[in-house]
């Protein structure tokens, strides 16, 4: 079988890896429009941070195309499926015939129509070329502006101020990340920005970008600024499959086997549009990629959707939403904490005693719990405290051996309760040695050490204590 | 007078006097556990005079086993050979062997298997311990040695990241070492799905979802290059293949990796930091990571973790695996392993089977290929084109395999069963012949433990009339069919050991009694009388033909068995501190008995209140292999999605999934899914 996969990103290197951990019988080319081996987008944030660098995201190694016994083209743009002739042509000319054909195109930035946004200040934010432009553009930069207060949006601008450069986030909606958060949890979000060097403005429309890089508002307030990076979203990357006459709405038509309205030609990731769903994490494509390869492959598998958990990948500012964050005490069971002076919100969304959305800000010391109950739709415990705060869950701090039973073990090693040392210590034992050798408590591991030295102490001031008989 | 010896127990091998009458006190001299003893260990002396011991042989007649004389016993054992190789060829009788035997009788049993018998069907229950961790150090290193360094080298470290191991109740004195380094400010890392009596002693205890360890693991090694810790002259200058590493680690970002295991990200950085720091630097893997279908990749990516950052073969650092059996180490490297031979030396390996077949005096052509792992071969059993016979010594099956059901199924299905024990186990029980056995304090050997130091294992006191030692009776057998050169003396067994280990990779060849009689220990390999031994493997090179450790990029995996409705918790299995093993010797001693005289189902008040169990409940829990039931324990120490038991009765095992891992063949005995409910109580009859 000849497959040819259109696209190099996240889901198209991810298609190929478990295509060919699942056969070594198909016949294997990937077209990828940039020139770069596949890296991990998810990434990139880390790298405008400086916490990676450009390397450390790879997703394969140099020789792994060799090793696997793949072609790829790197740089190569396709322009054309032909589906009569089963056949994609590329923009140098060559025409790759296909028995089964993987649209994996990804999204594009959306820049939005404002004057301006076309000038040598400005730079979209969405693959490793856009992030090195970033940076050299931000090297002799001394006030970045980011448009787009989402996810993205908020990750490039903690990274720019990571680098000590002062930003300011102009962002459309009344909160940040209004896709994931709610207005509380946005607005204390900002609030830890705010103590990062990241300005945000809410609620702005941006009339025009001029050439310096600073941005001007309606009502003609003017933002000030020499680097513009844009994170005003993506859409799906569908054209080929328009133009070959694939079923397309926002992004290419999958059904439950990621197959388009033509079986031969299958797409997964964000282009891709499942359910009236299009995604855009790296989680589904993922799962997409898995479903494409097992079907193609001849195995069966379905994919039926997937659960949303965002992780916002900044320094300094914890952040994770999950699932429908916007009911309200009308349509689900709410559970809220919110202490924005410390940063600090935290919001269960149950429904049915599931967990059907979340937010953590600040601390997530809770988000390994949530994340599974939500993934997995568990029922929740009665006491919905502990889940907001794990700690309380706890086992209880290490009693005082003054204040245990008679009966709890002091010495796990050796089963040796208090009681045994109270008698030990009644038939003469006044140290630590003599009830070891009399106990045998702390020859095991030996932490016990010190309870048992407090035991003592204790028994020996009871003891100078106790009146004269 | 006293004699001095070690613990029958852990490979810990905790060094005790053994004075008339059994009675147990530590010795000061043994750096392993410096004068401490756990109540397995102080308590050893009482199964010497069971009246639980066996002390004769017994023989099923008219369905019952009676006692015998040895003659009655060994002809009737080797008769059933006979018959059943001349039917079904000399794989038509298998051996089971165990990693509680001494070096001798390990050594002896794989020669007997393959020069008495010529069977290729032999393995043992160490395929159930080590295996993933042997097989991981041999791809990285060319050499399995549990810990490389000596465990006294743990008190010295700055940072030590323990993976599944609860070294608190399974060799308890292993905590002092941790405990000093603790005490000199070192940090400890626990990864583990509870908050396990060792968990708690920790600075970070990272509480993952079952079966997630390898995602952890690649998720650490994410962060230690993306924070520049990687040891980049280290990896230049002592390994190979790190191209490959630094992307196959790139798809394991630390929220995805939280999302896999359930780990915070936060804590996650947190472990690489500490890891990243610089000084003396240990990476540890115990059971807990081992024993997953996926096991010996697990133990992979935390070498590789440990070779990004420049450990193996840096004193003072590390990676190690804690070896769990009080053999466990010798008995996997001198031939009672599928595929093994002494010496560490591969069976398929044509300069081996030649230089041990000279030493056994045998044409190496007749010496047999591999053979299945122990749990392919346990499952064989009686089966179609299967061993009709199998002799075990020195372990419990019946109790320990995974599935447990099965492979009692099977068991019974062999045409003959021959068991030598100490005790009645649970699969003595089911045995057509059962040989009554010497056990520690009454006879001679060596034992090798974790650290890979051969030590002296001593007769101090006579064992009871009636009574005979594995090496009496595999000589015995070996006379009977026709075998020479089999000896019964543990000192003239070690001596031809030493012959046949030369040259290999464990190399006892300078190792005598004598010397470890003066010198208290010797860390193998020690090739020549006048060779010190060798404490730290890999100070100058690694095993390998380049000597450079291979990294070897692998990728995480679900479990085979995976959560669902019908089955919606994880089961995992463990220790508890009172018992060892199969619990067949410890269940038998009144004080561990006490202390631990059930078996239990651990769970989280959540779901305990979901379930509507309290405390002492009965609990019965099912798997897609079986059902067990025991008492509810409640405790915030275990994950609601997870359920815990130990698995020192019969029980636990009938419930866990043998699904194995490719390369180790090791069995996923910890993680599994089950689903748990009431059970009804039990009648009692009046």
């Amino acid at each position: 079988m000849r497959l040819v996969v259109v696209g190099n990103g996240m889901a198209g290197s991810r298609l190929v890896s478990e295509v060919r951990a699942r056969s070594r019988d198909v016949r294997v080319t990937v077209f990828g429009e940039e020139a770069w081996q596949p890296y991990n987008r998810v990434l990139l944030s880390n790298v405008l941070a400086g916490t990676a660098s450009p390397g450390q995201i790879r997703m394969q190694g140099p020789s792994w195309y060799a090793d696997h016994d793949v072609t790829a083209r790197l740089g190569v743009r396709v322009t054309r499926i032909d589906r009569e002739a089963r056949v994609v042509e590329a923009e140098d000319g060559t025409r790759e015939p296909y028995d089964v054909c993987v649209l994996a195109t990804g999204s594009e930035a959306v820049v939005p129509p404002i004057p301006g946004l076309a000038g040598e200040r400005v730079v979209a934010f969405r693959t490793l070329d856009d992030c090195e432009a970033i940076l050299r553009a931000a090297e002799g930069a001394r006030r970045a502006i980011v448009i787009g207060g989402g996810l993205l949006g908020v990750e490039a601008a903690r990274g720019l101020a990571g680098r000590g450069l002062p930003v300011t986030v102009l962002h459309l909606a009344d909160h940040l990340m209004e896709r994931q958060l709610d207005a509380e949890a946005g607005h204390v979000l900002a609030g830890t920005l705010a103590g990062l060097g990241v300005g945000v403005r809410l609620g702005v429309t941006i009339t025009a970008v001029r050439a310096d890089g600073s941005a001007e508002l309606e009502g003609g307030e003017v933002v000030p600024g020499d680097l513009v990076v844009v994170a005003c979203g993506v859409r799906p990357v569908a054209g080929l499959a328009r133009d070959a006459g694939l079923a397309v709405d926002r992004g290419v038509l999958v059904d439950d086997r990621m197959r388009t309205s033509d079986p031969a030609i299958y797409a997964v990731g964000e282009c891709a549009q499942h359910d009236g769903t299009v995604y855009g994490l790296v989680a589904p494509a993922w799962e997409q990629a898995g479903v494409a390869a097992a079907v193609l492959t001849g195995g069966e598998a379905r994919y039926t959707g997937s659960r949303l958990v965002t992780r916002l990948k900044a320094a300094e500012v914890e952040l994770a939403a999950m699932g429908e964050t916007h009911l309200t005490d009308e349509d689900a069971e709410i559970v809220r904490f919110a202490h924005p002076a410390r940063g600090t919100y935290r919001k269960l969304v149950i429904r049915d005693d599931r967990l059907v959305g979340a937010i953590l800000v600040g601390e997530t010391g809770a988000v390994g719990t949530l994340t599974q109950l939500y993934d997995r739709g568990t029922p929740l415990p009665g006491d919905r405290a502990t889940l907001l705060f794990p700690g309380l869950a706890g086992p209880a701090a290490a009693e005082s051996p003054t204040l245990m039973p008679d009966s709890a073990t002091v010495c796990h090693c050796n089963n040796v309760s208090k009681r045994a040392i109270r008698a030990c210590w009644e038939s003469g034992a006044r140290d630590v040695a003599a009830v070891a050798e009399g106990t045998r408590a702390t020859t095991g591991c030996g932490t016990c050490r010190g309870a048992v030295e407090g035991l003592l102490s204790w028994l020996n001031r009871q003891d100078a204590e106790a009146p004269a008989g | 007078m006293t004699t001095p010896t070690h613990c029958p127990y852990c490979a810990l091998q905790c060094g005790m006097n053994v004075a008339a009458g059994g009675v147990i006190t530590p010795r000061e001299d043994v750096p392993a556990n410096g004068g401490a003893l756990c109540q397995k260990g102080w308590t050893a002396g009482e199964l010497l005079s069971s009246p639980e011991r066996l002390t004769t042989p017994l023989m099923r007649t008219g369905g019952e086993l009676v006692p015998v004389d040895w003659e009655t016993a060994l002809s009737r054992i080797t008769g059933e050979i006979r018959r059943i190789q001349a039917g079904h060829g000399p794989d038509g009788v298998a051996v089971f062997g165990g990693g509680g035997l001494t070096n001798e009788k390990a050594y002896q049993l794989g020669k007997f298997a393959r020069v008495a018998l010529r069977t290729s069907n032999i393995d043992y229950n160490g395929r159930f311990c080590m295996s993933s961790a042997a097989a991981a150090a041999q791809r990285a290193f060319g050499l399995d040695r549990g810990l490389p360094f000596p465990v006294t080298d743990l008190a010295r470290a700055d940072v030590v990241l323990l993976a599944g191991g609860n070294v608190a109740e399974t060799m308890p004195p292993f905590v002092r070492h941790l405990a000093e380094a603790r005490r000199r400010g070192g940090r400890l890392i626990v990864i583990d799905p509870r908050e396990t009596a060792t968990a708690r002693q920790a600075d970070l205890h990272l509480r993952l979802t079952p079966g997630t360890d390898l995602a952890l693991a690649l998720g650490l090694l994410h962060l230690v290059i993306a924070d520049g810790h990687a040891d980049e002259e280290y990896i230049a200058a002592r390994t190979t293949g790190w191209a490959e590493i630094a992307s196959s680690v790139s798809a394991y970002w630390p929220e995805r990796v939280e999302r896999v295991t359930g780990v915070p990200a936060a804590d996650l950085r947190r472990a690489a930091r500490l890891l990243g720091a610089p000084g003396n630097r240990v990476i540890l893997t115990a059971r807990g990571a081992e024993q997953q279908s996926k096991g010996t990749d697990t133990v992979t990516a935390f070498i590789n973790l440990a070779l990004a950052l420049g450990l193996p073969g840096t004193p003072g650092s590390g990676w190690g695996c804690v070896t769990g059996q009080g053999n466990g180490q010798g008995g996997r490297e001198h031939g009672q392993k599928a595929d093994q031979l002494p010496g560490y030396r591969r069976i398929d390996d044509p300069a081996a089977r030649e230089h041990v077949a000279r030493v056994w005096g045998v044409d190496p052509a007749d010496l047999p290929g591999p053979g299945p792992s122990a749990y392919e071969l346990l499952d064989s059993l009686g089966g179609e084109g299967g061993p009709r016979a199998l002799l075990v010594f020195g372990s419990n099956p019946a109790v320990s395999a995974p599935r447990a059901g099965r492979i009692a199924r099977r068991l019974r299905a062999l045409d003959f069963l021959c068991v030598s024990d100490l005790v009645l186990s649970e699969t003595a029980a089911l045995a057509d012949v059962v040989l009554p056995a010497a056990q520690w304090a009454e006879e001679d050997g060596t034992m090798t433990n974790l650290e890979g130091r051969v030590l002296r294992r001593r007769r101090a006191v006579e064992p009871p009339p009636g009574v005979r030692t594995d090496l009496w009776v595999l000589a015995e057998l070996a006379v009977r069919l026709g075998a020479r050169g089999f000896r019964r003396e543990p000192y003239d067994v070690f001596e031809e050991l030493r012959r046949a280990s030369a040259g290999g990779a464990a190399d006892y060849s300078g190792i005598g009694y004598e010397r470890l009689d003066r010198e208290g220990g010797v860390f193998w390999p020690c090739p020549a009388e006048g060779h010190p031994g060798t404490p730290r493997v890999f100070l100058d090179r690694f095993a390998t033909p380049d000597g450079r450790a291979r990294f070897v990029p692998v990728d995480h995996r679900a479990p085979a068995e995976d959560v669902d409705e019908e089955y919606p918790l994880y089961l995992t299995t463990g220790r508890v501190l009172a018992q060892y093993q199969s619990g067949a010797q410890t269940r038998r001693i009144r004080p561990l008995a006490e202390a631990a005289p059930e078996p239990f189902v651990e769970l989280h008040p959540d779901l305990a209140e979901r379930l509507a169990l309290a405390p002492g409940d009965r609990a019965r829990v099912t798997s897609r292999r079986g059902t067990a039931e025991a008492p509810v324990r409640i405790s915030t120490a275990i994950r609601p999605d997870t359920v815990f038991m130990p698995f020192h009765w019969p029980g636990a095992n009938l419930l866990t999934s043998d699904a194995l891992d490719p390369v180790s063949r090791m069995p996923e005995f910890k993680v599994c899914a089950v689903r748990v409910q009431a059970a009804r109580p039990v009648e009692v009859a009046p």
